[in-house]
C-alpha cells in the first residue's frame, strides 16, 4: 500500500514538475469548467457559409481558430524571450505595419480597387520583408547596442500605428476580392479555418527547424550565460538577432490573417495588446521570462489557453465592465502557479509529504 | 567592422522611417520622401516654426477688425492653435482632421498650428505652447473631461479665445466661448427610434457596445438600455467590443454557437457591425434589408454607407466629423464684434435607412 502511494507521489511530483503540466492543466480545468456549464461545449458541427462552402463550426473551432494569432506569435517571442532575456512589445504595431504594407502592395494608389494590383503572395513576401526589417531594427538594438528589449521595443511600440497609417495616407483600404479572405476565412472545400492551418503549419516549420538545427541548444545556450556562449564560439549578438527576425516572419503571418479577416484595417485597434497577449502565453508556458531554456510547446498551449479563457468569458456573458477584472484574476492565478519558483516549491513540497508517509 | 556598419545603416534607416511617419500626420500631402531632414522637428513644431515667420510679419491687435472680412490678400490672418486627438485613431478622426485643415487655410484668411495627441497631459502641454505664441483662437477636442481649468484661465487672461469641438470637457462655461458638439444621446435615440419603427414582431438583440466609460459608448447604450426597459425588448448579450470588428466577431460567433436565436445586431460603430457580419455571413444567416437579422451601425464610414447601398446592412447613424464651418461662423461673428447665441451647438446629425439611401448620400456623408 505504502509502495504504491510512494510511486503515486514521485509520478505526480516528475509531473508537476513538467513544463508542460501547468498550461495543459489549465486548458484542461477550463474545458471541464465549461462542459459541466454546457455539456455541450465539444460539438462540433459542419453546416454551410454563405456562399454554399462546407465550415465546422462550434466552441473548439472558434478558439482553435480565434487563437491562431497569438500562438504564432508565441513561437517567435519565446526565442526572443530565450535569447534575448526580454521582450519585444512592439509586435502589434508590427503587425499594424505589416498589414498596412499588405494592402497597400494589393491595392496600388486606389483604396477600393476592383482587382488586385498584385498577387497576394508578392504582397505578403514584401510585407515578410518589411516586418523582419523592423524586426531587424529591434534586433541590432538589443543585440549590439544592448538596450533592455522592452526600451529598444518602445519606439516601435509608440511609433508603429503611426508608421502603418502613413504607408497609406491615412486611408482605410477595403479588398472586395474574395479571394483574398480565405486567409482569414475558409478556402472553399476545406471546413477547417484557415487561420488554423497556417498556425499548424507554422508549428510544424519551427518544430522542424528546432529538430534539424543547433538553434535550440544555441539560443538557450546564449539565454543561460553570454559571455560562456561566445567563449564556446557562438556569436551570440548575431543568435539574437536572429530570434528578432524569426519573430518578424511571425508578425508577418499574423498581420495577413488579421488582414484577411475582415479585407480592411484599423491601424488603431488592429492586434491591440496582442503583445501583452504574446508575453501572457510564455508566461503561462512556464518559461522564464528572464531567458534560458524554453518550451515551445507550453507556449503555443498558452496562447490557446488565453483563447479558450476569452471565449469562456464571452459565453458567459460577463458584463463588459466587469471583463478585464475577471481576466485578470484567472490570469494572475495562472501565471503564479506556472512560475518555476512555485513549482520548485510544490515538488518540494510533495517530497516532504512523502517522506513523512513513509515513516 | 562589417557588421558594425550595416547596423548602424540599419538604424538610421529606420529612424528615419520613425521620423517620416510622424512628420506626416502634419502635413498630409508634402514631400515625405526627403523627411528625414526637414520634418526631423515632428508635427507641431514644424507648423509653429511656420506659424513664427508669419507672426513677424502680421501686428498682433492692429488689424483685427480687418481680418474678420477675411481677405487673405491684405495678409492679415487670424492665428488659431488646433488641438485635435490623433487622425489615425480612425475614420472618424481623420475626416475631422481633413475638414479642419480645409478650412483653415490661408486662403481663408486663417493661420493655422495643429497638435495631436492623444493624452491629456500632452494635450495640455501643446496648449500651452500655443498660448506662448499668442495664438488668437484655441480650438480643442480633448482627450479627457478633467484637468483643463488652470490652462484655460491662463488662455483666458492672455485674451486668447477658446473654441470646444467635438468633445466636452468639465470646465467653467466662462472659460470657453462655445462647444460644437455630437449629442450622442441623440444619435442612440435616432437609431432606436428607428428600430421602433420596424415593428418586429420580436425583438432578440445582441448588442456590441464601443470602449466602455467614452461619450460614444454611453450616449448609444443609454437610448438602448432605455428601450429596451420601456419596450420589453429582450437583450441576447450585451457586450463590449471595444470598437475592434475581430473582437465583435468573436462574440457575435459565441452567440451563433450558444444557438440562442436573435434578429438584430447593434454595433456602437460600422467596425463591430463589419465583423458581426463577418460572423453572420460565416454562419450562413442571412441579413439586411427583409432577412434575418437586422444590422445597425455607427458613424456614416463610407464603405458601410455602401453596405445600406446594397441593403446588405439596415441602418447607419450619422456622427458628423465636420465642425469646421461652425467654427468658422463662430470666429467670423466673434470677430466682427458679434456675440455667440448658445454656447453648446449641437450639429445636425442624421441616421440613414437602407430602404431610402441614395448614392449621393454615400458620396456626401460617407467619410
Amino acid at each position: 500500500m505504502g509502495a504504491t502511494k510512494t510511486n503515486n507521489g514521485n509520478i505526480f511530483s516528475k509531473l508537476i514538475k513538467q513544463q508542460l503540466f501547468i498550461p495543459l492543466a489549465a486548458l484542461l480545468i477550463l474545458i471541464i469548467f465549461n462542459l459541466i456549464m454546457d455539456p455541450s461545449f465539444l460539438k462540433i458541427t459542419l453546416g454551410y457559409n454563405n456562399i454554399g462552402n462546407p465550415v465546422l463550426s462550434g466552441y473548439i473551432i472558434r478558439i482553435l481558430d480565434n487563437g491562431s494569432e497569438v500562438a504564432i506569435l508565441a513561437i517567435g517571442m519565446t526565442l526572443v524571450t530565450a535569447a534575448s532575456g526580454g521582450q519585444d512589445i512592439s509586435v502589434g504595431a508590427a503587425v499594424a505595419i505589416a498589414g498596412s504594407v499588405l494592402l497597400r502592395v494589393l491595392c496600388g494608389s486606389n483604396t477600393h480597387p476592383e482587382t488586385l494590383q498584385a498577387p497576394i503572395i508578392v504582397g505578403f513576401l514584401v510585407s515578410c520583408l518589411v516586418a523582419m526589417l523592423f524586426g531587424a531594427f529591434n534586433g541590432v538594438l538589443v543585440a549590439y547596442f544592448k538596450i533592455q528589449p522592452m526600451v529598444a521595443t518602445l519606439i516601435l511600440y509608440t511609433a508603429g500605428r503611426s508608421i502603418a497609417a502613413w504607408v497609406n495616407n491615412n486611408e482605410l483600404p477595403i479588398i472586395s476580392e474574395a479571394s483574398f479572405g480565405y486567409f482569414g476565412g475558409y478556402i472553399p472545400g476545406i471546413p477547417v479555418p484557415t487561420p488554423l492551418i497556417i498556425a499548424v503549419a507554422c508549428m510544424v516549420a519551427i518544430g522542424l527547424v528546432l529538430k534539424f538545427t543547433n538553434l535550440r541548444l544555441y539560443t538557450q545556450a546564449v539565454g543561460i550565460n553570454e559571455s560562456s556562449s561566445k567563449l564556446n564560439g557562438l556569436n551570440p549578438q548575431l543568435i539574437k538577432l536572429l530570434s528578432f527576425v524569426i519573430l518578424g516572419i511571425c508578425v508577418a503571418v499574423v498581420g495577413l490573417i488579421k488582414v484577411s479577416r475582415n479585407s480592411t484595417i484599423n491601424y488603431s485597434v488592429i492586434a491591440k495588446d496582442i503583445e501583452m497577449d504574446a508575453i501572457l502565453a510564455v508566461a503561462l508556458g512556464g518559461n522564464a521570462l528572464g531567458g534560458g531554456k524554453f518550451s515551445m510547446a507550453a507556449s503555443i498551449i498558452g496562447a490557446y489557453v488565453i483563447q479558450l479563457l476569452t471565449t469562456t468569458l464571452f459565453k458567459f456573458k460577463v458584463p463588459s465592465d466587469a471583463l478585464p477584472a475577471y481576466k485578470a484574476v484567472v490570469v494572475i492565478i495562472l501565471v503564479v502557479i506556472s512560475a518555476p519558483v512555485v513549482r520548485e516549491w510544490f515538488s518540494s513540497m510533495i517530497k516532504k509529504f512523502q517522506t513523512k508517509e513513509v515513516a | 567592422m562589417k557588421k558594425k556598419v550595416l547596423s548602424v545603416l540599419l538604424s538610421t534607416a529606420m529612424i528615419a522611417a520613425l521620423v517620416t511617419g510622424c512628420g506626416n500626420d502634419g502635413s498630409t500631402t508634402a514631400s515625405t520622401d526627403n523627411a528625414a531632414t526637414k520634418d526631423a522637428a515632428t508635427t507641431d513644431n514644424a507648423a509653429e516654426g511656420d506659424a513664427a515667420t508669419k507672426d513677424a510679419a502680421t501686428t498682433d491687435n492692429a488689424a483685427e477688425g480687418e481680418a474678420a472680412t477675411g481677405d487673405a490678400a491684405s495678409g492679415e490672418l487670424i492665428k488659431v492653435g488646433i488641438i485635435n486627438n490623433n487622425p489615425n485613431e480612425s475614420g472618424y478622426r481623420t475626416a475631422n482632421d481633413n475638414d479642419l485643415k480645409a478650412t483653415f487655410t490661408k486662403e481663408n484668411g486663417y493661420d493655422a498650428s495643429f497638435a495631436y495627441s492623444n493624452d491629456n497631459s500632452e494635450q495640455i502641454a501643446h496648449a500651452q505652447t500655443f498660448i506662448q505664441n499668442e495664438v488668437e483662437y484655441l480650438l480643442l477636442s480633448a482627450a479627457d473631461t478633467a484637468g483643463w481649468d488652470s490652462v484655460l484661465t491662463d488662455a483666458q487672461n492672455a485674451g486668447i479665445k477658446v473654441i470646444l469641438f467635438d468633445r466636452v470637457i468639465d470646465a467653467d462655461e466662462s472659460l470657453y466661448e462655445a462647444s460644437i458638439v455630437s449629442d450622442m444621446e441623440k444619435e442612440g435615440q435616432t437609431a432606436v427610434d428607428w428600430l421602433k419603427a420596424q415593428g418586429l414582431s420580436e425583438y432578440n438583440i445582441v448588442h456590441l457596445q464601443g470602449v466602455m466609460g467614452t461619450a460614444a459608448q454611453k450616449g448609444r447604450s443609454a437610448a438602448m438600455d432605455a428601450a429596451v426597459a420601456a419596450e420589453g425588448w429582450n437583450i441576447v448579450n450585451q457586450q463590449t467590443a471595444e470598437w475592434n470588428a475581430e473582437t465583435a466577431q468573436q462574440i457575435v460567433q459565441s452567440v451563433i454557437d450558444s444557438g440562442e436565436s436573435f434578429n438584430v445586431i447593434y454595433a456602437e460603430n460600422d467596425d463591430m457591425a463589419r465583423g458581426a457580419v463577418a460572423a453572420l455571413d460565416a454562419a450562413n444567416i442571412s441579413h439586411g434589408v427583409g432577412k434575418d437579422v437586422v444590422i445597425m451601425g455607427f458613424d456614416c464610414n463610407k464603405w458601410a454607407l455602401e453596405e445600406l447601398l446594397n441593403q446588405n446592412w439596415n441602418y447607419d447613424g450619422q456622427c458628423n466629423p465636420f465642425q469646421s464651418s461652425y467654427i468658422d461662423d463662430i470666429i467670423k461673428t466673434l470677430e466682427s464684434g458679434g456675440t455667440v447665441a448658445e454656447k453648446t451647438i449641437i450639429m445636425d446629425e442624421k441616421g440613414f435607412d437602407a430602404t431610402t439611401i441614395t448614392a449621393d448620400d454615400v458620396e456626401k456623408f460617407g467619410i
